[in-house]
């Protein structure tokens, strides 16, 4: 049940549009969106239902809801919405917001693979993926997931054992302590 | 149209077109250019001996290139008056000087190859535009196969096959291969309500055109399935929201509530992807045929044909009406009328209703000896004028006209063109154009005592502003 | 002519193939690349859905090393990495977002340099006349799908159809190879869920490559790592869950364009991809033994 409160409808809406630039009350609900995205199969909210979601305010049913990370970033939704919404971006700003307000993560695996991606870059200055593979499977319990695919790939000199860095690392940290996780102008 | 080529009083001028308007309400002067059709209409009979020996093919732009035509052709079946014409640009004789079978086979001699344009130059008093409305054209949706898919058509090319005197003699198939389609995705909204690639506007007919379309469709073919993916169903006239129910419950239309989203090519099908907003789910139809509902659009020479007229038109290119509740029909322009879709896309009812409308304001000027007009218009005091013909330049009606008074030159404003927007009284210098009623003098005296009373009742703070 | 270089994560190891045979190809046009000197990674789609001032500072220290070394024109093979620079090239232009970044990072940009994608680069700046003279073989009437992903539409990224992209086909047709129309130029092919949703990653894989079969393509061109990879590693994976019997080999942009150059198997990566193409290669004449 949805309870509709006067003072609260548009706050969601309107933290979404500050921090994005976007008004998911432009809205239609045509579905356009949802009709194209390619992972709408596996969403337990389809992206127009998510816009709606934000519309009347219901921002524990959005920030919980698989979509915001099931969202592949690919922007077919973006570029055929009639009313030019950046629904893509909306959905990078919902991420964001779902880590920051602590909210329980549907896709918790995919948060550990951007945090863990993040990490290696953060002390090489580039992406180790040997390693980022090796602590991602341990972090969901599936040590040995793809391991059919190692030795082929190894063979084919696909995986650094080494991986790279970069020479001013310090600089590189820095832009990680400093770094916040929305601008604010 | 029969009718009216019959009526004594009424003069119908084919294949012709308005290339000047002059003049004012009651007055209006116009010169109109008569195409030359290279048949005579007092000698053809309508036989249609010409057009069925006539050699060159060209599609036919009437069945949207679905068939073919003749250099030598009526443009429709139902045409007025029942006279060829022909085609200057394909017909074999006037681009190589060849052929002329049109001419020796014709028993009555009405063929005329040195037939000229003519121009005629009439009064009228005054002018009904019924230029009616034009297709958008899908082929700027990428989704939809940008216009590369042959069996993606649009209502209008579903129209045309289902007409028995069309291209495919009333039988609707796929152009690919001509067989039949059993499964028929209809998608509502092409261009309509898209502010991104189409216009933002709803047009109106679709939904009800598509509902139809799906019954005949229907009847034509028992075992076919429609599919109608649409956002609203707008049905708000006398029987239409049962019209559409019927489409539903009587003839079996799928109607699922979502805008398509991609149309692939598989095979001999067409795979349609849209959502289905109301259960929440993508959804995927194997189509044979897919139907684009496009956008009712302004004709493409909407614009010149309103500056020739001098009539105000919107940013879409549809004329604009004097008010819009209460003046539907009436341009901005005195004498100038408005019916039909040029104004807005509009059904039938609704264009047979303002074109009577229109019919009867006309006579409304036509029936009278003199025209009582808005005494809200502006004049120039030509004691004040100093000649610089500033107004002149910016009166947007053309009202405004060069004069001399003792040998001076002044600016003169003509009563019946003036519809007293005001634009000379603002650029005036020296304040002799003026509104009648309107003059500064009066504006500022009526500022002057509202901040008296309002002096007087301390209600105006001056020191936040 | 004279280039900058951003190869990207990827490039320097997963997908090395692109890496050596775009340097392969372009040095036999004389094109010479200067590295951005200790580029870092551009943060692709990690660094934006976690932290936007992240997402911005990151290609921002690579504009800076590039415009501190001198160059003037960045090529990205990465559309991830092209992307993320060229947004961050436009957000820059707006003064605050310029100064938080100089806060940040505590380097100045003073935007005198542009990121290009290869496929432009390739039709623009050289010219698909430049690529035909530099053929010494064609790619015999091969049947290629080009397939893009979502190169068209990613942020900031302003050329070519989104819908129906071409210039990859162009490429292909200018090499002597049969540039096939298919329904999947544009479809998403999974991208990072290769890792984190195996399922719905292989779903997406299995509808390209069917589409590909729909056409009869025999190999299947690509300008970026990441499908390269999910086309190509995965591709057992995708036969095993659908029963499938796929073979069809997915190749760079650039190694195509350097097999016409008539430039070497290993030289170009070719023995690094998993589906192998050299039967197909062989067979097509484009390849002598």
């Amino acid at each position: 049940m949805s309870f509709l409160n006067s003072e609260e409808i548009h706050s969601f809406r309107n933290r979404i549009l500050s921090l994005s630039g976007e008004d998911a009350l432009r809205c239609t609900q045509c579905g356009k969106c949802s009709g194209g995205c390619p992972i709408s199969p596996e969403m337990d909210q389809q992206p127009n239902q998510v816009l709606r979601l934000i519309q009347i305010n219901d921002r524990q049913a959005v920030l919980s809801s698989s979509t915001i990370w099931l969202c592949a970033s690919c922007r077919t939704c973006s570029v055929r919405c009639p009313e030019e919404i950046e629904i893509a971006k909306i959905m990078d700003v919902l991420r964001k917001l779902a880590v920051e307000e602590k909210f329980s993560l549907a896709e918790k695996q995919v948060v550990k693979f951007n945090e863990i991606f993040l990490d290696t870059v953060r002390k090489r200055g580039r992406v180790h993926e040997l390693e980022l593979m090796m602590r991602y499977n341990l972090a969901v319990h599936q040590p040995f997931k793809d391991a059919h695919l190692g030795p082929r790939m190894l063979a084919r000199g696909k995986l650094g054992i080494l991986g790279q860095k970069v020479k001013e690392l310090s600089q590189v940290g820095e832009i990680f302590e400093k770094s916040k996780r929305f601008f604010k102008p | 149209m029969t009718e009216s080529s019959h009526d004594e009083r009424i003069e119908l001028l084919t294949y012709a077109e308005v290339v000047e308007v002059k003049g004012f309400v009651g007055n209006f002067d116009v010169i109109i250019r008569k195409k030359p059709r290279y048949v005579d209409p007092l000698k053809c009979t309508g036989c249609g001996l010409c057009s069925e020996k006539c050699p060159t093919k060209t599609p036919n732009e009437w069945d949207l290139e679905m068939g073919m035509r003749k250099a030598i052709y009526k443009p429709f079946a139902q045409a007025v008056p029942n006279v060829p014409v022909i085609d200057p640009e394909h017909c074999r004789f006037f681009t190589s000087g060849k052929c002329k079978v049109c001419q020796k086979l014709c028993p009555a001699g009405a063929i005329d190859y040195e037939q000229k344009e003519e121009r005629v130059q009439k009064k009228f008093g005054a002018i009904i535009v019924a230029t009616g409305f034009a297709q958008f054209d899908p082929k700027v949706y990428g989704e939809y196969g940008g216009g590369r898919f042959k069996n993606v058509i649009t209502g209008l090319h579903l129209e045309r096959m289902l007409d028995p005197s069309g291209p495919t003699g009333g039988h609707v198939i796929r152009p690919s291969d001509q067989k039949e389609p059993k499964d028929v995705v209809f998608i509502q909204c092409v261009g309509s309500r898209d502010e991104s690639k189409g216009v933002p506007y709803c047009s109106r007919i679709c939904c009800m055109y598509t509902a139809k379309q799906a019954i005949l469709l229907k009847d034509h073919y028992p075992n076919s399935q429609s599919y109608i993916f649409y956002i609203d169903i707008r049905a708000g006239g006398k029987n239409y929201e049962e019209f559409v129910r019927k489409a539903q419950r009587e003839y079996g239309a799928i109607y699922i509530r979502g805008r398509v989203s991609r149309i692939f090519e598989k095979g001999e099908k067409l795979i349609v992807r849209g959502a289905d907003t109301l259960i929440g789910k993508q959804v995927e139809v194997e189509a044979d045929l897919v139907v684009l509902a496009t956008a009712a659009v302004p004709q493409p020479d909407a614009i010149g044909l309103a500056k020739l007229l001098n009539i105000a038109h919107d940013s879409y290119g549809f004329y604009s009406e004097a008010h819009p509740k209460l003046q539907p029909v009436e341009s901005l322009t005195k004498g100038i009328f408005l019916a039909g879709s040029c104004q807005f896309p509009k059904d039938i009812p609704d264009a047979v209703a303002t074109s009577g409308t229109a019919a009867i304001r006309a006579c409304g000027i036509l029936s009278l000896d003199e025209l009582i007009l808005d005494p809200r218009i502006a004049a120039v005091n030509p004691d004040l004028c100093s000649g610089c013909l500033n107004c002149l330049e910016v009166c947007p009606f053309e009202a405004i006209e060069k004069t001399e008074v003792n040998g001076r030159v002044v600016a003169r404003v003509i009563p019946t063109l003036c519809q007293g927007c005001g634009n000379c009284a603002a650029t005036c210098r020296t304040q002799a154009a003026s509104v009648q009623g309107f003059s500064e003098k009066q504006i500022c005296s009526q500022i002057a005592s509202i901040f008296q009373e309002m002096k007087k009742e301390k209600l105006f703070e001056l020191s936040e502003q | 002519m004279n280039v900058g270089y951003y190869p990207g994560c990827s490039l320097e190891k997963s997908a090395k193939e692109f890496d050596l045979s775009i340097r392969a190809v372009l040095k036999e046009m004389g094109v010479s690349l200067q590295e951005i000197p200790d580029w870092n990674c551009c943060g692709a789609s990690p660094a934006h859905s976690m932290s936007e001032e992240l997402s911005l500072a990151l290609p921002y220290r690579n504009l800076v090393q590039a415009e501190e070394a001198g160059i003037s024109k960045i090529l990205s093979p990465c559309p991830a990495c092209y992307s993320r620079l060229k947004y961050t090239q436009d957000e820059v232009a707006i003064s605050s977002t310029l100064d938080r970044m100089r806060m940040i990072t505590g380097r100045e940009f003073r935007r005198s340099t542009e990121s290009r994608h290869l496929l432009e680069f390739l039709k623009e700046d050289l010219g698909l006349e430049r690529l035909k003279s530099a053929m010494k073989t064609s790619l015999q009437g091969m049947k290629v799908t080009s397939y893009y992903g979502c190169l068209t539409r990613l942020p900031a990224v302003v050329y070519d159809d989104q819908e129906n992209p071409v210039i990859m086909d162009e490429i292909i047709s200018t090499l002597g190879g049969e540039a096939l129309d298919w329904s999947h130029k544009t479809e998403c092919c999974g991208a990072s869920f290769s890792v984190t949703r195996t399922e719905i990653a292989l779903r997406l894989i299995h509808s390209i490559l069917q589409a590909a079969k729909e056409r009869e393509a025999e190999c299947i061109a690509v300008v970026c790592p990441l499908c390269q990879s999910n086309l190509d590693t995965r591709q057992g994976d995708v036969n095993k869950e659908y029963g499938s019997h796929d073979q069809i080999p997915i190749l760079y942009i650039s190694q195509l364009i350097g097999l016409t150059q008539g430039l070497g198997y290993a030289q170009l990566g070719m023995d690094r991809l998993l589906i192998r193409p050299k039967g197909l290669l062989l067979q097509k004449g484009i390849f002598k033994k």
